[in-house]
């Protein structure tokens, strides 16, 4: 049987779906949080990918790679941004992150 | 075309596969590993479908930097990791109820959407067809080069502005560490720095106060 647009979707959409279910299982960890994040934008990118394929326009590919871009941008800052909140609190729980301040 | 089937259902079953072990993995550093894993296999989707450029950079970029990144956070914090995972029981559900009814819209959407009639016609930039088709790379810096430069350039000025960013937030003056001032360096004359000491004889000069 031929593997067309609906099978890559299917597997985008199962990915992004298991990368919102982390952000609500992890909850306290913002490490996995991050990665469930990671995980969302690989399946946004596959969704990309597929139209492009699917539809033959290499736009598509194109931004796909500014969102791969944005996604390393993305983890840099972040992880710099939780480095410098465990130096802070000794933590990295973030259910009182209102809290941070000054 | 059977092997292109195999070979799609084997990606597309890890990549869940280890999607799955990143959000339930018990030990951070499996949940990075499985990342690793999860990206391989999206790259080996994306050179099914004839994106090999995007392929590697996901590879390059992906394993080689953003999950090193990780694994290098996830090994330098000393976090007690099981202390964290204490409302994961707790958190299940909600988070089950969430996933599900995404999931059920995600397929009442494709199960009713078509790809409209006309969309055939009105291609930005058509995948290159004929007698020598270049390769993908090329096709995609042909692209990249001429129409999207200026976007090249803002993500070019994206990922410099992350990196001054994630130094500026990182760095730390610690106190007590014996740095190089260049200024004090090229400040101080000879009457600061030189002193003639008088040396009596069978004494040294130290304990005289230098």
């Amino acid at each position: 049987m031929a593997i067309g647009l609906a099978h890559y979707l299917t597997v985008a959409a199962i990915l992004f779906t298991l990368g919102i279910f982390g952000i609500f299982l992890n909850r306290k960890n913002v490490i996995i949080i991050l990665m469930s994040v990671e995980l969302m934008l690989l399946a946004v990118n596959i969704n990309f990918v597929a139209f492009s394929v699917a539809l033959h326009d290499l736009v598509g590919q194109v931004f796909a790679m500014f969102v791969l871009t944005v996604a390393a941008a993305e983890a840099a800052i972040g992880l710099a941004i939780l480095v410098v909140y465990f130096r802070n609190r000794g933590t990295i729980e973030v259910e009182d992150v209102n809290m941070m301040r000054g | 075309m059977i092997v292109q089937a195999i070979m799609f259902y084997v990606f597309a079953a890890v990549a869940i596969a280890a999607g799955v072990m990143v959000v339930s993995a018990r030990n951070p550093v499996h949940s990075v590993l499985f990342l690793i894993l999860a990206f391989f296999n999206g790259a080996g989707l994306f050179v099914l479908m004839g994106a090999e450029f995007l392929a590697m950079i996901l590879v390059i970029v992906y394993v080689g930097a953003v999950a090193v990144l990780f694994l290098f956070v996830v090994m330098m914090l000393d976090v007690d990791f099981a202390e964290l995972r204490s409302g994961f029981i707790r958190y299940l559900p909600v988070g089950a109820l969430v996933g599900f009814m995404l999931l059920a819209e995600l397929v009442l959407v494709f199960g009713s959407w078509v790809i409209a009639p006309g969309v055939a016609g009105v291609e930005a930039a058509p995948l290159p067809t004929g007698a020598i088709v270049p390769t993908n790379t090329r096709a995609l810096g042909d692209l990249l080069y001429t129409r999207y430069v200026f976007a090249f350039q803002v993500s070019g000025v994206i990922l410099l502005v992350a990196m001054i960013g994630a130094i500026v937030l990182t760095l730390r003056h610690r106190v007590g560490t014996r740095r190089q001032s260049i200024p004090a360096q090229l400040a101080r004359t000879r009457t600061q720095s030189v002193a003639v000491v008088k040396v009596p004889v069978g004494s040294g000069v130290s304990g005289r106060g230098n």
